[in-house]
């Protein structure tokens, strides 16, 4: 089946020939800012910088203000020798942020220009990819509909925000240039995901996406901790990937077509719940658990946290991550007619949702806090889709890239000021455990004030974003628990209405542990006294206006973003909400209405405010609950703190499931390589028998020949009495 | 009595064979090819009962090749000895290729 | 002799038998002058057994050429050579070679059997109806075989010419 664009001559789109046509620039600008970078970065190489200051941590630290602070010590001045800016960092620092700066324009131009009603999908094709003889044809093809819009602004757009921040984060690392080039073939790809027109353009960006987590995540790669934990990121990911992979050869050999237009014609002949299409889905899903961190493909995202802040900010809480949830809202037409995939994927999610909090409950690191919190988030976000309702899930994956952003960019701040305080007394402290924190809102209240705001919105208190979208989802789970194609069937064994409402239960005692923990975070950070010892504190204060900017543009969005989906419940006049549900009804409508059985998700009035008020009070309750209990008072820095003990100690070393993937998984696989495929195949069968066997045999083949050329003549003599045999033989055989 | 001619001649023939490719002295190997001969000999005499004389005209023409084959074998045998002092094979590999 | 009773095929097989152990006596000989003798006793079992086939004429010339001329000469040649005395094991190859002889051997004394077994007219032929054996030989040997009769004298001229320029030392 080709491209449609091909084939749809009379009807012309509303948006051909409108600035639409133009969105083949928006991966190329950030794919030419990734060039020059490069380029930069090359040339800078070539001028050897100062080493990497810090390697403790793998996090910079900026000596700020004036030299004279570097006189006051008594120490050797080389060390503290203000290291030279970066190469080339003023051309960087302009051309990095402005070409994402550009697409967010271009994006917002777009958006403005696509009507209100539009119903099919702008493709636009640009070139014939791989022509396979005559059946297989996959065109390198964009596609704009509500949906990719919506990507694509979160992406540019906090994106450009991003890059602001990194601009004074990064402001004095000898790798400057080389990180915004990363970071910016990082959105190329990323759009390229977002934007593609079929499932081989979008894993195009989903494979490069993955590689850029892998060279952002090993950034500072001198450090071999930072090195593996790229590394492992890449080979979680790739397990995904064989999924992903898998599943479209399946589509390709059953369906006929690889563009999801085409896909989706011709999914609609299919039987529901079949075992073709729920296989299909199960091996996208096994794509996005790598991707974006579900059970049990989850470990790397931890590791992950080793990158520079911003990068965790923007790959694994905005954008990469979300890849897995785009993906199935994008095959919404797939998943809703296999309820049992349907039904894994949200009850995965639930159990990633929870484990993945109780986990961020006893971590003191504050970037693993939020990276478990991601996790947690995401398992939210999959359970939306999961149980058919594709708009509450990508409202919970916009409002989460806003809050998510948020405090990993707070959190940098943080980090900033904890590195450069430690910078100044030698200290050799951990400039990320909370432990050593406390009190920092006499020093940062600007940062202190916003991630409270983000604190408010992840934990679902009204008013702010993350409120509306959790309860959406929430909602969403309950109407479909009492009537929908999943509660229809049975989910190994147990009935549909069981599963989901379990699903329900999961992800409301997650959103508690959501709430306690995040308040820790934010207690025992910014509250209590500080820890960070008397000499540092007179270092810590503020970052720069170049990373507090974005900080508080994204604690706007934490607030407010709420009112871009507002519930119907609340019957509120038109135009009061931009009603995200309308908007992304043409892409995803007629899936999420084959779930439930046609008809609009319906809860009866009491129960939706019935469900609004738990989820509210579970909230309230959490953030309450760490208030009395958790005593920022009671803490001692981490030196000095004691090793946590019995359920506590798992929970710290995240139940161990690292070490079981490696002595359940990895060992026998290491060993089995080893031994087996290097020495016993590799180095026996390979070299042995076929390289130095066929040595030995032509040696030997050689040596009889050499006998026969001797020059004896009772060899001579032999040949002939052998051949008189042979013809002798052949007679007598006869 | 063919029969048993015929034998005899088989086993003298493969005598000779053995004496070739076992003895070193050239002197020895070519007894032995004549041995050879001499069993073809017996074996032509042996058939000529069934078939007429012609058998035993053809051991003449062997018996004279035979002969003529021995005193330019034993002539050359004598030159390689002049050349070389020794008759045995072994050390002698001029052919070598 | 037409008939052949029980003492002409015993002593038939005795003569071959003994042809065939001179034969293996002359092939495992040390000396090369006494296998030359073994050898010369081989050939004249060999015309014991032409004149029980009613080739007599063929017996008295194995004597006469091949016994009495050609092993002689083979004599004449060691002895000029001096080789009569033998160190060692002599000129007897090793074990391996032996073996692999002896099995060659048997392989083909095993393929000539069988080659022989094949079915052969039982009809005798008269050998003449003169009295003279000489004249049954000679009679085809000067009228069908001529050309060939006089082209192996020529082959002898050839011989003799050979041996002589081969065997002559460069003066």
């Amino acid at each position: 089946m080709l491209l449609l664009q091909a084939a749809s001559p009379a009807l012309s789109h509303p948006l051909a020939g409108t600035i639409a046509e133009y969105v083949w620039l928006l991966p190329i600008l950030p794919l030419l800012g990734f060039v020059i970078n490069g380029f930069l970065s090359l040339a800078a190489s070539y001028r050897p910088g100062p080493p990497d200051p810090d390697m403790g941590h793998g996090e910079p630290h900026a000596p700020s203000g004036a030299q004279g602070v570097h006189g006051a010590h008594g120490e050797n001045e080389d060390v503290h020798a203000a290291p030279r800016r970066p190469a080339f960092a003023s051309i960087v620092a302009i051309i990095g942020p402005l070409v994402l700066a550009l697409s967010f324009v271009l994006a917002v131009a777009i958006f403005f220009a696509m009507p209100g009603d539009m119903t099919a999908p702008f493709v636009k094709r640009f070139f014939s990819w791989m022509p396979v003889g005559t059946d297989l044809q996959i065109d390198w093809a964009f596609q704009l509909d509500q949906l990719s819009m919506v990507m694509v602004l979160i992406i540019t757009g906090v994106g450009t925000l991003i890059h602001i921040f990194s601009l004074g984060y990064m402001r004095d690392d000898p790798g400057f240039a080389r990180f915004f080039a990363y970071l910016n073939l990082f959105v190329a790809f990323m759009l390229v995901l977002v934007l593609g027109a079929s499932y081989p353009v979008l894993f195009v960006g989903w494979e490069g996406v993955g590689l850029c987590s892998y060279l952002l995540i090993g950034f500072w790669y001198e450090d071999k901790a930072n090195a593996d934990a790229g590394l492992k990121a890449f080979i979680v990911n790739r397990i995904g990937d064989f999924g992903f992979l898998m599943a479209m050869f399946l589509v390709w050999t059953n369906l006929g077509a690889l563009d999801f237009v085409g896909v989706k014609a011709a999914a609609a002949a299919l039987p529901v719940g079949g075992p073709l299409v729920t296989t299909i889905c199960l091996f996208f899903f096994l794509g996005c658990a790598g991707k974006s961190a579900q059970i049990p493909l989850y470990v790397w995202l931890p590791d992950a946290m080793a990158g520079p802040t911003p990068v965790s900010a923007l790959i694994h809480a905005a954008t990469m991550v979300t890849a897995g949830v785009y993906l199935i809202a994008r095959s919404s037409f797939l998943f809703a007619i296999a309820p049992a995939a349907s039904l894994t994927v949200a009850v995965i999610g639930a159990i990633t949702a929870l484990f993945a909090a109780t986990i961020g409950l006893k971590q003191w690191d504050i970037k693993k806090v939020l990276a478990y919190s991601t996790v947690s988030q995401l398992g939210y976000m999959f359970v939306g889709v999961g149980v058919g309702a594709y708009v509450a899930g990508m409202f919970h994956l916009m409002t989460h890239a806003f809050f998510k952003a948020l405090l990993f960019l707070g959190a940098g701040s943080v980090i900033f000021a904890m590195h450069e305080a430690l910078h100044h007394t030698h200290s050799d402290q951990d400039a990320q455990d909370m432990r050593n924190m406390g009190g920092f809102r006499k020093y940062m209240p600007w940062t202190f004030a916003m991630m409270w705001i983000a604190t408010l919105a992840i934990s679902g208190i009204p008013i702010f974003a993350g409120f509306f979208s959790k309860d959406e989802i929430l909602g969403a789970v309950f109407a479909r628990a009492q009537d929908s194609t999943l509660a229809d069937i049975t989910w190994l064994g147990i009935p549909g209405t069981w599963v989901l409402y379990g699903v329900y239960v999961f992800a409301l005692v997650g959103a508690l542990l959501t709430a306690i923990y995040m308040t820790r975070l934010m207690l025992y950070t910014f509250h209590g006294p500080n820890r960070t010892g008397e000499r540092e504190r007179e270092y810590l204060h503020e970052a720069p206006w170049s990373m507090t900017m974005p900080v508080i543009v994204l604690g706007v969005l934490s607030a407010i973003g709420g009112v871009i989906n507002l519930p119907a419940f609340l019957h509120l006049p038109e135009g009061w909400t931009f009603g995200l549900e309308h908007w992304l009804d043409p892409v995803v409508g007629e899936a999420a209405l084959h779930v439930t059985h046609g008809a609009p998700a319906e809860l009866s009035h009491s129960t939706e405010y019935a469900l609004v008020g738990i989820a509210i009070v579970v909230a309230v309750a959490g953030v309450l609950f760490a208030m009395a209990r958790l005593k920022p008072a009671a803490l001692v820095p981490k030196a000095e703190a004691p090793p946590e003990r019995g359920f506590s100690r798992v929970l710290e070393n995240k139940y161990y499931v690292d070490e079981i993937y490696d002595d359940t998984i990895i060992e026998p696989t290491v060993t089995i390589s080893k031994n087996l495929l290097w020495k016993g195949i590799d180095a026996g069968l390979v070299d042995g028998l076929f390289v130095n066997g066929s040595a030995w045999l032509a040696r030997g083949f050689a040596a009889i020949g050499s006998w026969l050329q001797s020059g004896q003549v009772g060899t001579y003599a032999w040949a002939i009495v052998v051949g008189v045999l042979a013809v002798l033989g052949a007679f007598t055989l006869r | 009595m063919v029969a048993e001619a015929l034998f005899f001649s088989a086993v003298l023939f493969t005598i000779g064979v053995i004496g070739v490719l076992t003895r070193r002295n050239a002197i020895i190997i070519f007894m032995a090819v004549e041995l050879m001969l001499n069993a073809v000999n017996l074996s032509f005499v042996a058939l000529s009962r069934l078939y007429g004389v012609t058998g035993q005209v053809f051991v003449i023409f062997v018996m004279a090749v035979a002969a003529a084959e021995a005193a330019v074998g034993l002539a050359i045998i004598i030159s390689i000895f002049r050349h070389h002092e020794t008759v045995d094979l072994q050390n002698i590999n001029l052919l070598k290729g | 002799m037409m008939h052949h009773g029980l003492f002409f095929q015993f002593n038939f097989y005795v003569f071959g038998l003994i042809a065939v152990a001179s034969a293996i006596a002359f092939v495992t000989r040390k000396s090369p002058v006494a296998a030359a003798l073994w050898l010369v006793n081989t050939m004249f079992c060999l015309a014991v057994l032409y004149v029980m086939l009613d080739a007599q004429f063929i017996g008295a010339v194995q004597v006469l050429l091949y016994a009495g001329a050609i092993m002689v000469v083979f004599l004449f040649v060691v002895m000029l050579l001096n080789l009569g005395h033998v160190p060692g094991s002599g000129d007897i190859r090793r074990l391996w070679p032996r073996l692999l002889a002896g099995a060659a051997g048997i392989v083909l004394l095993a393929e000539l059997s069988v080659l022989g077994r094949q079915q052969l007219p039982g009809e005798l032929v008269e050998p003449a109806a003169q009295s003279n054996v000489v004249t049954a030989v000679a009679g085809p040997l000067f009228n069908e075989y001529l050309l060939a009769f006089e082209v192996t004298s020529v082959l002898l001229l050839a011989a003799i010419i050979g041996a002589v320029v081969l065997a002559k030392r460069r003066v």
